[in-house]
């Protein structure tokens, strides 16, 4: 394998050498079990303790207030199944129509098990309008979530007025804040916020851990049954190197925010705009929306997503398409879609999305070898307008 | 990440015969940038001997939709007419060391391109080639007709619903049209329904025969600790024997006879003798 060049970051991070470190001694000496009674495993309690106390440092809340487990897609299915469950006479969630799939298509799902869900849309940006939300909110709505950040396109939606809109009609909110955590500041205690998911894998934490925060006093049914792990919220055996990494990843994550703003921000702007300057027929997805600092979304038009990521791959250089072609799956991504993006550029929707691990020099590579990638294709392309041959 | 041949990367990263032919005899273009594929073939014809002398592709899509048109102007190059109409989806996947099932599509693709070349070929000379008929539209979201579904069934041997979504598209998005595809799957599998017993080889008697076994007796037997064995077919005669519990069960011996006769009449095996051997 040749260098890698990873701008992938919103499907998964590097694990930050400080965090393997920290993990292990839970994969080698220290591996008992923290519920044992005895003091070689009970002693584990303590850095799960510790570990716990980090994360609600990112996330401006109570120790107490965090639940592990196992990934995002986990938080996000509990906390659904927990308003559910807490409120059974209430049949409507509302979410939106750019939902990470592990909302999203739980959505789908209840809706075939006789729930009622509402989409709200989005603008060309991607952005919210809270006005729907509050049209759409009635007392049959059980759980509002919507999420923080959008993993395709970083779009940033308004969150805190959202719980606040949803605590006014005495609804649960929940946000799947796995893009936001780790690139954008987050103090839950100022927010009405009374669930949110994150991963631990996107902010350089192993795969395999994630946290559901549950705001004090809300109302909680567990979606594992089984020990008395996590409080009775989450059975269980704890990951604990798991939890350890991510621990330690927060408490990075933390420390870096203002590097996440300015340095990573430097380098998503450097490449959108040497984009912008050397292929034309391209199109920023959100550009005029508050996004995250990390994640750039760009469509090419007359070309095709899959196509481009092979080519780039042929440089090592890693990312992602919002418009996998499959037969199953032919059309551009539901957020895509929802944004509505012309379809001569949807179909070539490509993510890059970084990371503090990555350079300047990275991204003058990228913009070395992707004009060519882009023009042999649209030499190939029947759709190529001649002003784009270049 | 797809699993591609590495024929089909090399098609993909240096494909041969891009680009429009000047003035061509013959031009197919098949499906929308709606769609996220689309393949615009032309061709030069002899008109002495109609070979395909010259034959060049423009292509919006994936890696394995460049791949199939690239192999495809390979493979016509040279070829009459006539020829080139013979050529199915399937060769074109062959040719490129196999596709994975959901980018079979990219195949029909390259088949129908070329099939839409030569009727307008044939439409300039003033020849109607498929003269009056009406193509009927069943998924509206791919604008895939009924000839196209059938045709894939009937090449590829198609059996589900999702066979017919990666080969053709159709049913890849809304999915309303999958009601309407099983039907054509119905009909097609209705028409083409197995041959008589007698119309059967030897071999295919066989396994006809073991199905029956394995499908309609056995299990019940497999309950007790026994089963049923075929050892021979001559003709008429189906020698069969029993192995594990059943070898030394005397109940089984009386009663199977009957029963496995039954059952291999249902299945289109008439007047078979079963014996033990």
């Amino acid at each position: 394998m040749n260098k890698v060049i990873y701008f992938d970051n919103n499907a998964t991070t590097r694990v930050s050498p400080e965090v393997k470190e920290a993990m292990d001694l839970f994969l080698t000496e220290l591996y008992g079990n923290p519920s044992s009674i005895h003091q070689f495993g009970g002693q584990v309690k303590k850095y799960l303790d510790e570990a716990r106390a980090k994360v609600a440092s990112l996330l401006g809340c109570s120790p107490e207030e965090i639940i592990f487990t196992s990934c995002g897609t986990e938080s996000d299915s509990t906390a659904i199944y927990s308003a559910l469950g807490a409120y059974p006479e209430k049949k409507h969630i509302v979410t939106t129509s750019v939902e990470h799939p592990a909302i999203y298509n739980l959505g789908r799902y209840l809706e075939k098990q006789g729930y009622k869900v509402t989409y709200l849309k989005v603008d060309e940006d991607g952005q919210l309008d809270l006005d729907e939300l509050e049209a759409a909110i009635t007392p049959q709505t059980a759980i509002v979530s919507i999420m923080w950040a959008n993993n395709e396109t970083g779009v940033v939606l308004p969150v805190e007025k959202a719980a606040e809109i949803t605590h006014s009609k005495g609804v649960l909110f929940h946000t799947d804040a796995v893009q936001a955590a780790g690139k954008i500041p987050i103090n839950l205690k100022a927010t009405q916020i009374d669930l949110l998911s994150i991963s631990g894998h996107k902010i350089h934490a192993p795969k395999g851990v994630g946290v559901l925060y549950v705001r004090q006093g809300t109302k909680f049914v567990p979606f594992l049954r089984g020990g008395h792990q996590e409080n009775g919220r989450r059975a269980g055996t704890e990951n604990v190197h798991g939890i350890i990494g991510l621990g330690k990843a927060s408490e990075l994550a933390l420390a870096n925010l203002d590097k996440e703003q300015s340095y990573v921000g430097q380098l998503r702007d450097k490449l959108e705009k040497g984009l912008l300057a050397r292929i034309p027929n391209l199109k920023i997805n959100g550009a005029r929306a508050q996004r995250l600092p990390n994640t750039l979304s760009v469509s090419f038009e007359f070309v095709e997503g899959e196509s481009i990521l092979l080519l780039l791959s042929d440089y090592g250089i890693c990312a992602s398409t919002g418009s996998a072609c499959s037969s199953g799956s032919l059309e551009p991504s539901h957020v895509l879609q929802a944004m509505k993006i012309p379809f001569t550029f949807a179909h070539g929707t490509i993510r890059f999305s970084f990371s503090i691990y990555n350079t300047e020099e990275e991204v003058d590579y990228v913009l070395e070898v992707l004009p060519g990638v882009i023009k042999k294709l649209r030499d190939i392309s029947p759709f190529s307008p001649a002003n784009s041959a270049r | 990440m797809w699993d591609y041949t590495d024929k089909v990367m090399e098609h993909f990263k240096n494909p041969k015969n891009v680009g429009e032919i000047e003035n061509p005899d013959a031009v197919g273009e098949v499906g929308s940038i709606v769609c996220g594929d689309v393949l615009k073939l032309t061709l030069k014809i002899n008109p002495a001997d109609q070979t395909i002398e010259d034959a060049k592709f423009k292509t919006f899509g994936c890696a394995s939709a460049i791949a199939s048109s690239s192999v495809l102007t390979e493979i016509i190059k040279g070829k009459t007419i006539e020829e080139a109409a013979r050529i199915t989806n399937k060769e074109i996947a062959d040719y490129l060391g196999g596709l994975p099932e959901q980018k079979m599509h990219c195949s029909v693709m390259g088949m129908e391109a070329l099939q839409a070349a030569i009727e307008n070929y044939y439409t300039k000379k003033g020849i109607k080639v498929f003269p009056g008929e009406q193509e009927k539209i069943i998924c509206k979201c791919f604008n895939v007709s009924e000839k196209t579904i059938w045709k894939a069934i009937e090449l590829n041997g198609l059996k589900t619903v999702e066979q017919v979504t990666d080969y053709t598209k159709a049913g890849g998005n809304c999915g309303q049209c999958k009601g309407e595809i099983e039907k054509i799957l119905n009909d097609y599998w209705a028409s083409h329904s197995q041959k008589s017993y007698y119309e059967l080889t030897t071999v295919e008697k066989i396994k006809l025969i073991e199905r029956v076994l394995e499908e309609e007796i056995n299990p019940k037997l497999r309950e007790d600790g026994g089963w049923l064995e075929l050892i021979d077919l001559d003709g008429k005669t189906v020698k069969v024997r029993f192995l594990g519990a059943c070898s030394t069960c005397q109940l089984a011996s009386q009663t199977f006879k009957e029963v496995v006769e039954k059952a291999l009449r249902a299945k289109g095996a008439p007047d078979l003798e079963i014996v033990l051997a």
